[in-house]
């Protein structure tokens, strides 16, 4: 059926994306993970605006770029997307050796890896969408 | 988890064993640790979403903040409300080492920190604050699963304690309460406990009847309670200060030498921390200090001298002077006497002013004070912290001189009352409140507030925060000064001056004189807490009624400390909205108070603090002028000038902006003493 294939869909979409966060859904908070998403996806835009300022700006301030980063990374950490916590580490070094050019490189690294992200996110967020509307 | 198995079930006692937390809402002990209270801070949303979740599916009762300062107005309001505290490293508003510190010393619950950090730097500073574990990002729901753990053992630990010296101490405890009166009277604490707000007292004569079966396991250390715990410590000299002894003079039924052990060890951690600030070595007023040698009458005009010499080369902040002179009123003969436990400890104020010693032979006072003037470590190293290691100095050889000020008669009781009223300190405060030395009038709280504040110097809200715990150690010693002189003159120029580094003029206004009728008005000043006060002061007028409030009963000494705790109590209890003590003065008025109050207490540190306090507050404040009605001690006379807290605060702000001196009345350099009324 549609709504089962569609269920289906977003389970294993659930699964492939946050193993965490999909033992955390149950029945009391049914909507879980996808709060969570939500969460994360606004969050992490912002962040990544900020970041992105902060790279803009003369001189740059690493302190502060630390720290978005900080909390960007922890917070992709705890939904699980690895890749994404990868970059972010790397970025980091590159924030402490303030090695700009650095930064900037890998930054590029972490929105494209957010990029990414965020495209399966939306994918998964719809595909909720439809298998909450077909039930 | 079965209580039996746990600490919780250790207490075996009685059924009412699982009830240890005296007032807590103990969850059934079969369930545990089911129903486990949690509170999680964390200034990421998704981070903060998911822990929640996790944390409820481990059967948790969980409260989320995603602030710092949140969670603290949570566990304040609720003392025995959460069972544990798990809380993010870095968020915006504080730091989480600074929380961890924070709920460690008021609350006593175990935390645990966590961070996308993994740095070794960043979890051995967990393991030197306090933290009782440390969670890396991203955290599983499996390293949740087993957090009770350090409920359990915290718990054990201190019902261990409690059996240990339960037993032995409770039967010795219970004649001693009887005691109590005469004890605390000559102790000065019993003052404060008296003339404290009883509150948290009850508390813990409530858990004294229990005590006799089953000990409560956990103590909550209130305000008062740590004020007392300071006032002791600064009382046996931090480095003497061993939990038997403590205990002793501390005198809470209930209380057990491992409570105060533990305790102790955080309050040690903290000021290692706190020295590790700044250790300014303000204070010329060192020297002052001293002025032991010289009788109160003269002293001012002795003291003045030196201070002025000392302010004249401006290293001796006015408020420094203030103190000196205060002290060296009080003291009259006493050669420091006053157990600057704190300030030695404290090394933080490190004032090695050697200016100071310039001053006079009263070089031990000063010393003494130095070290006392520790208590304000953490006082930044701008004019604060000069202000402040003279403040402390002063507030040390107040304490110093207060002690021998009392033995001297009335009138140096008054002069330290109203030096402890003057809590105004608010210009002080705020200074103290930077630099977290609290003017620990007579009480122990000081340092911590004030000490704390001065680093934070900038309104910190926070650190004026710590109720009375800072400041309770440390400023109990320097409270003590002068109040009891009615020199009023070093107060008001000390004072102004003293405001820890905050406001070199502020301290216009004859510290001492400001002392005492601030002190009497000022009411509450001794924001500086600031670590551990949660109550921002902020409301100048707050500490200016509290001021006043004190100043009644500050007439004796013991009063003094009675008062300043009461100030500070009250203070505290006006729960100052987490505002900001910015270097309003506002804080200070608490710590003076507390500083006065501990009229009797020698301990300088304190002086210092709430001649800082005074100081900051007096700034602009005519109080100065009262010298006059200083010796009366009349709060009244005081606070109907009392400087207006904003003017100290301008005072404050102008010093800070490193203004010069020169607007006060007791300039900074010049240290014009003639403005003391001697």
């Amino acid at each position: 059926m549609d709504r089962n294939r569609l269920h289906n869909q977003v389970a294993s979409m659930r699964r492939s994306l946050f193993d965490q966060l999909e033992e955390l859904q149950d029945d009391t908070n049914p909507n879980f993970v996808q709060e969570v998403v939500t969460l994360f996806y606004n969050d992490s835009t912002r962040l990544i605006q900020n970041i992105e300022q902060a790279l803009n700006s003369r001189p740059i301030d690493f302190c502060k770029l630390d720290d978005y980063m900080h909390q960007f990374k922890g917070s992709s950490s705890s939904i699980g997307a690895k890749k994404v916590t990868n970059e972010c580490t790397a970025f980091r070094e590159y924030c402490n050796a303030e090695n700009a050019e650095g930064c900037i490189r890998s930054f590029q690294q972490v929105k494209q890896e957010h990029a990414i992200l965020k495209r399966k996110l939306e994918v998964y967020l719809q595909t909720v969408r439809q298998a909450s509307q077909t039930a | 988890m079965k209580n039996s198995s746990g600490g919780k079930g250790s207490m075996s006692t009685a059924s009412s064993i699982t009830t240890w937390k005296a007032g807590d809402v103990v969850p059934v002990p079969d369930q545990f640790p089911a129903g486990l209270r949690v509170l999680v801070v964390d200034d990421d949303p998704t981070c903060l979403i998911i822990l929640e979740k996790m944390l409820r599916n481990c059967s948790y009762d969980v409260t989320k903040c995603n602030r710092a300062e949140t969670a603290l107005l949570k566990l304040r309001e609720n003392r025995n409300g959460f069972d544990i505290v798990i809380s993010d490293v870095h968020m915006p508003d504080m730091d989480g080492f600074k929380l961890l510190e924070h709920i460690g010393l008021e609350m006593d619950l175990p935390v645990i920190m966590m961070s996308a950090d993994d740095g070794k730097d960043v979890v051995m500073k967990g393991v030197t604050h306090g933290a009782c574990d440390y969670l890396i990002k991203p955290v599983r729901i499996e390293a949740l699963k087993n957090i009770w753990q350090h409920v359990v053992r915290k718990r054990k630990n201190e019902w261990k304690d409690l059996e240990q010296s339960g037993s032995v101490e409770e039967g010795d405890r219970q004649p001693k309460q009887s005691e109590d009166a005469d004890y605390s009277s000559s102790v000065n604490e019993g003052n404060w406990k008296s003339s404290k707000k009883r509150k948290d007292d009850e508390d813990e004569t409530e858990d004294r009847d229990d005590t006799s079966t089953l000990k409560k396991p956990r103590v909550v250390w209130s305000v008062e309670l740590h004020q007392q715990f300071v006032a002791a410590v600064n009382q046996l000299g931090i480095d003497k200060a061993v939990p038997k002894k403590i205990l002793e003079l501390m005198n809470v039924p209930g209380l057990t030498r491992e409570n105060v052990a533990s305790h102790l060890q955080k309050y040690r951690l903290y000021l290692r921390r706190l020295s590790g600030v700044s250790p300014h070595s303000c204070n010329p007023n060192n020297s002052f200090m001293n002025p032991q040698d010289e009788t109160f009458g003269p002293l001012s005009s002795v003291h003045g001298l030196d201070l002025q010499t000392l302010t004249a080369t401006g290293q001796l902040p006015a408020q420094c002077l203030a103190t000196l002179q205060a002290a060296v009123l009080g003291r009259s003969t006493a050669k420091s006497s006053i157990p600057m436990p704190l300030v030695n400890q404290r090394n933080i104020f490190s004032f090695e002013n050697p200016k100071l010693r310039f001053g006079e032979g009263q070089q031990q006072h000063v010393n003494n004070n130095n070290k006392q003037v520790n208590l304000l470590h953490g006082i930044p190293t701008t004019m604060e912290s000069k202000q402040l290691t003279s403040l402390r100095r002063t507030s040390q050889s107040i304490g110093n001189v207060s002690m021998q000020v009392a033995p001297h008669g009335a009138q140096s009781s008054q002069n330290n009352s109203s030096l402890i009223e003057m809590g105004q300190p608010l210009s002080r405060v705020q200074i103290l409140n930077d630099s977290t030395v609290p003017l620990s009038v007579g009480q122990p709280i000081v340092p911590n507030g004030i000490a704390a504040n001065v680093s934070t110097r900038n309104g910190i809200p926070e650190n004026i925060r710590a109720p009375g715990y800072n400041l309770v150690s440390q400023t109990s010693s320097i409270l003590n000064f002068p109040m009891n002189h009615a020199s009023e003159l070093p107060v008001d120029s000390f004072s102004l001056r003293s405001t820890p580094g905050m406001s070199d003029h502020t301290s216009k206004g004859a510290f001492h004189e400001d002392f005492n009728s601030e002190i009497k008005g000022s009411g509450g000043f001794l924001p500086t807490y600031d670590v551990f006060n949660d109550y921002q002061y902020k409301s100048q007028n707050w500490e200016l009624q509290n001021a006043g409030m004190i100043l009644e009963d500050s007439q004796h000494s013991n009063s003094l400390q009675g008062n300043l705790d009461l100030a500070q109590s009250v203070l505290v209890q006006q729960g100052f909205p987490s505002g900001q003590i910015n270097g309003q003065n506002r804080s200070v008025p608490i710590v003076s108070k507390a500083m006065f109050s501990a009229g009797d207490s020698t301990e300088p540190g304190n002086l210092l603090n709430v001649n800082h306090h005074l100081n900051t507050i007096r700034a602009e404040n005519t109080v100065r002028v009262k010298s006059g009605s200083v010796a009366d001690g009349n709060p009244s006379n005081l606070f109907a000038d009392h400087f207006g807290q904003e003017d100290l605060m301008i005072a404050l702000l102008k010093q800070q902006q490193g203004i010069a001196p020169a607007e006060n009345e007791f300039d900074f350099d010049g240290y014009s003493l003639d403005n003391i009324p001697v």
